[in-house]
């Protein structure tokens, strides 16, 4: 029965809560520059009418450019079903379901990225090059932090693996790897979703963006499906990451729930602290950025050697 | 079928009927219009016949036959066990397919000339790839696999007018010389330990240590050039690129794997092998696998770019074998099971997907003459059904689910991921290797992502692309068997479980009989389910979008508030994975010819980039072309009269008899 209960409250929190993080942050950044900024439900607006509006479709695109936001979202979709929310255990786990999380990310960014290419506008074609170069430095952070993740913890699932935290790994140096690995899952989560300073959501430049430039034809229903995905996949990165920073099982599981939603809340608004305090990095840096990410979980995983 | 009739037998008949199968169109020149039926019935023949001799082997098991003729030395013996069965799919299945694809992409209405001597090579080196997996005795082996290598040759060498084509396949037969002397020193200490030519022994022993480590760099040498490991990959780029395309796919799905064949039997020689063994062969894998995908990815071919995905895929192959055998040194049975099994379903995988994209290449070419990625563009709409299978064989090859890519992908790194908590060593390379794949995933999602993107969408660059079209059904028949097939596998992975437990059965019985099985190990049920699962969303979120039906007008892209855009203001390819290739340069070398601009109105100018075979380029040719000047004494030996060469022969002969006594 509870098993049942958890499995609703995943799958709604998956499904409803995404675009109030995107809210979170952006209020963040209002309060940092004085402003009072859109309210924390703009998102859901914006989607609605998105969703009631008609959309305008380039003579140049073919079934690729609808494929793209459909996919992504289901893919994103699925990948949140693996992550375990809190100290619940996720909807589906398997051995090995880390491996498909990871694919399932690649899977969207390989549509994505095509959707964006079968406009032939040299603009998306910029985004696109860049979300797949910058992705593959990504993916081999998160590939490197689950190394450390699974040797410690011992499990090739994500949710026993997100959960050893909890258990408690004894001594220092664990701790030490798992703090690393979690700086690195910060870098990964701000690039993933085109976050400063790997890319400024806000900017008015298109040669010099990343997600944002990859969907510049996209209209109406279809444009609502990239922002919302966009949203699920945030809330998706941030729920692993909050493994990391916040191992705590309070026992009561609607307290457990509440302390869940507070700390993804809670992690938006650190990633609006980053935008309000940070610059854009020059685009030819961010490899570095996401090398050093790899190079710190390699960090962790000699932690785990000792 | 009776069931005393030995599958051995089955699969010679087999062979025989494939290799005959281009000499009916050679003898009669007179009908043209008769050789190709003929060949691709006969082909389509041999591999039916074929394929139910593995059904035959898979109730009956094992068998061998030694067939009566005299050899000096060794037996003329072949066998069939769990991981022939596993290589001979491929071999048969991409052999008749490919051979139908030709039947209208190299007709004789088109190329009279080169049409029967290429369907004659093709039959047989089908019937010489299938001797060189069923070979039980290294004679016969090494026969075989010359046979093999000379076909492919000529094969390669089909349009042997253009100077281009003659230097790869020129450079290909070379190659492939060099590992034939490396597998005769090979296969020469292998009778030296164990006292007889059989294949393929178990040794109680490697002898000293310096002999097996010897058996295992020259089989790793020389089975690896046959593979394109990298630093051996020299001669695969231009052969592939160079052959025709239905060529490129037999090469690229079923030739290479002959070389890993090789591979994965060498490493099976010994009982427990040095622990160094596996770690060489996941570096080797690695190393391919991330150079030849940054090679791909800079490529500018798309042929060539196929080529060095097949590098890739290669060492992620090669990745599985090494870990199987870093299992067996630490007596970690799930390692190898999930190891080989990995690599095997890589192979199974690899010769669908990969023949489909040449196949699609081949369409592309077809349709519009060029190879060139930036003259391409808006075939996506010119050529719809084309570009359903280029994704299809797109996302497949890029390891991502619901296509098999992803089924044997996950097996590897499963493994992988067990073999981090190995202590005290094996973590050192399953640590350095699981990132590694993941790269090499991620930088094939770029790879072919540009060439969707740059070949596929937008508008056309040229006249000849914007006016391609469709080939006709007998060319898109093939590719809707390989389509499917990475679908099926994809969907049910387990439905090549009974293939690859039989395989690993072969390769390690021990070690097979006391650990869990694949099934076991890998939640298959799950990997098909997800598949399921997220057709479904994808179908839900379509429906979705179609209840709500929004009207929708066309209207030009969007270029930024641009009114006038042109084809040629498109993203091109080499921009695409400029931040890739920059990355990587210290490996690649690129070169740049950038045109200093000058004054406020500067004149015409053009940017070019080129990425060549560092390795061929830089290393392999001078050096060749070093010995060719320093052994430019000795050719006064070599005049060309026969008898002088009798000489040479009965002099050397008699050299060894008195160093012998």
């Amino acid at each position: 029965m509870t098993g049942t209960l958890n499995l609703l409250a995943h799958v709604a929190l998956l499904l409803v809560l995404p675009p109030l993080l995107l809210g979170v942050i952006n209020k963040t950044k209002a309060w940092f520059a004085g402003r009072r900024g859109p309210p924390l439900l703009q998102l859901y607006y914006d989607l609605v009418r998105l969703f009631r509006k008609d959309m305008v479709v380039s003579t140049t695109t073919t079934w690729v450019f609808r494929a793209g936001p459909v996919i992504g979202v289901s893919a994103v979709f699925l990948a949140g079903l693996l992550v375990p929310f809190g100290p619940f255990d996720a909807p589906i786990a398997f051995p090995g379901d880390l491996v498909l999380f990871a694919y399932l990310l690649g899977l969207a960014r390989f549509f994505t990225a095509s959707a964006a290419l079968d406009t032939g506008s040299a603009f998306e074609g910029m985004g696109a090059a860049r979300e797949v170069s910058f992705a593959s430095l990504a993916e081999v952070a998160l590939f490197m932090a689950f190394v450390v993740l699974v040797r410690l913890s011992g499990a090739l699932s994500l949710s026993p693996m997100l959960h050893a935290p909890i258990a408690g790994i004894a001594g220092g140096l664990p701790a030490a790897a798992l703090l690393l690995v979690a700086v690195a899952l910060f870098v990964v989560l701000l690039a993933e979703n085109a976050r400063i300073p790997i890319d400024d959501p806000n900017t008015h430049l298109e040669l010099t963006m990343i997600h944002e430039v990859m969907v510049l034809d996209h209209s109406g229903p279809l444009f609502g499906l990239v922002l919302y995905g966009a949203a699920v996949k945030l809330f998706v990165l941030a729920a692993l990451l909050l493994h990391l920073v916040l191992p705590v099982a309070l026992g009561n599981p609607l307290l457990d729930w509440a302390l869940f939603v507070a700390g993804v809340l809670a992690l938006a608004v650190v990633v609006g602290v980053v935008e309000s305090v940070m610059a854009r990095l020059r685009l030819s840096h961010v490899p570095s950025l996401l090398i050093a990410a790899g190079v710190l979980c390699a960090f962790g995983f000699f932690f785990t050697l000792a | 079928m009776s069931a005393s009739v030995s599958p051995v037998a089955i699969e010679i008949l087999a062979a025989a009927c494939i290799a005959l199968s281009g000499v009916p169109g050679c003898l009669l020149r007179r009908v043209p219009a008769a050789g190709q039926p003929t060949a691709t019935a006969l082909n389509g023949l041999g591999s039916a016949a074929g394929l139910l001799g593995l059904v035959a082997h898979a109730r009956g098991g094992d068998a061998e036959i030694v067939l009566p003729w005299a050899l000096p030395v060794g037996r003329v013996a072949f066998g069939l066990d769990g991981l022939a069965a596993l290589f001979l799919v491929p071999i048969l299945l991409v052999s008749a397919l490919g051979s139908l694809y030709g039947a209208s992409y190299w007709s004789g209405r088109d190329h009279p000339e080169s049409a029967p001597r290429l369907r004659l090579w093709w039959g047989l080196m089908t019937a010489s790839m299938m001797a060189v997996v069923l070979a039980r005795d290294a004679i016969a082996f090494l026969m075989a696999w010359e046979a093999m290598a000379l076909a492919a040759f000529f094969l390669i060498a089909t349009e042997d007018d253009q100077p281009e084509v003659r230097r790869s396949s020129w450079i290909y037969l070379v190659a492939t010389h060099t590992g034939t002397l490396c597998l005769l020193g090979c296969f020469a200490l292998l009778a030296h330990v164990q006292g007889s030519f059989a294949l393929w022994p178990r040794l109680a022993s490697g002898g000293s240590a310096w002999i097996s480590t010897a058996i295992f760099a020259l089989g790793v040498t020389g089975f690896g050039l046959k593979a394109g490991v990298m630093p051996l990959h020299v001669w695969l780029p231009g052969a592939h690129a160079n052959a025709p395309s239905h060529v490129s796919a037999l090469l690229s799905g079923v030739l290479l794997k002959t070389g890993v064949y090789g591979l994965v039997r060498v490493c099976g020689l010994l009982p427990d092998p040095p622990l160094w063994w596996g770690g060489v062969l996941l570096a080797i894998g690695a190393v391919s696998g991330l150079l030849g995908i940054t090679l791909a990815l800079a490529q500018q071919d798309l042929k060539r770019l196929l080529a060095y995905s097949s590098v890739e895929n290669v060492g992620i192959i090669a990745m599985g074998v090494g870990l199987a055998t870093v299992g067996r040194a630490l007596g970690r049975g799930d390692l190898v099971v999930l190891g080989l099994a990995g690599a095997l379903l890589h192979v199974l995988n690899h010769s669908l997907f990969k023949p489909l994209l040449f196949l699609v290449a081949g369409n592309v070419l077809h349709a519009t003459g060029t190879r060139r990625i930036a003259s391409l563009g808006g075939l996506a709409r010119t050529m719809p059904r084309t570009f359903v299978f280029f994704v299809i064989g797109a996302v497949a090859i890029c390891g991502l689910p619901p296509l098999n890519g992803f089924a044997g992908e996950f097996l590897l790194y499963a493994g992988l991921l067990r073999a981090t908590r190995v202590d005290p060593v094996g973590w050192v390379w399953a640590g350095l290797a699981v990132p590694a794949l993941a790269m090499v995933g991620a930088l094939a999602v770029a790879g072919f992502v540009k060439v969707s993107g740059i070949a596929f969408s937008g508008s056309a660059r040229s006249s000849d692309a914007a006016h391609a079209h469709d080939p006709g059904g007998s060319m898109l028949a093939p590719m809707v068997a390989l389509a499917g097939g990475c679908v099926l596998l994809g969907l049910v992975p387990s439905a090549a479980l009974p293939l690859l437990e039989r395989a690993v059965a072969a390769w390690d019985p021990e070690i097979a009989a006391g650990t869990p099985s694949l099934a076991q190990l890998v939640p298959f049920g799950w990997i098909s389910a997800m598949g399921l699962l997220g057709i479904a969303s994808v179908a839900g979120v379509a429906t979705l979008l179609a209840w709500r039906r929004p009207e929708s007008s066309a209207a030009g892209t969007w270029d930024c508030g641009y009114a006038r855009p042109t084809p040629r203001m498109q993203y091109v390819d080499s921009s695409f994975s400029e931040t890739l290739v920059g990355l990587f340069d210290w490996a690649l070398r690129s070169r740049r010819a950038s045109p200093e601009l000058r004054g406020p109105f500067p004149s015409r100018a053009h940017f070019a980039t080129r990425v060549p075979d560092a390795i061929l380029d830089l290393a392999v040719l001078p050096l060749l072309g070093a010995a060719d000047r320093g052994f430019a004494r000795a050719r006064a030996l070599q005049r060309g009269p026969v008898h002088r060469y009798v000489l040479y022969i009965g002099l050397a002969v008699m050299l060894v008899l008195l160093v012998a006594r």
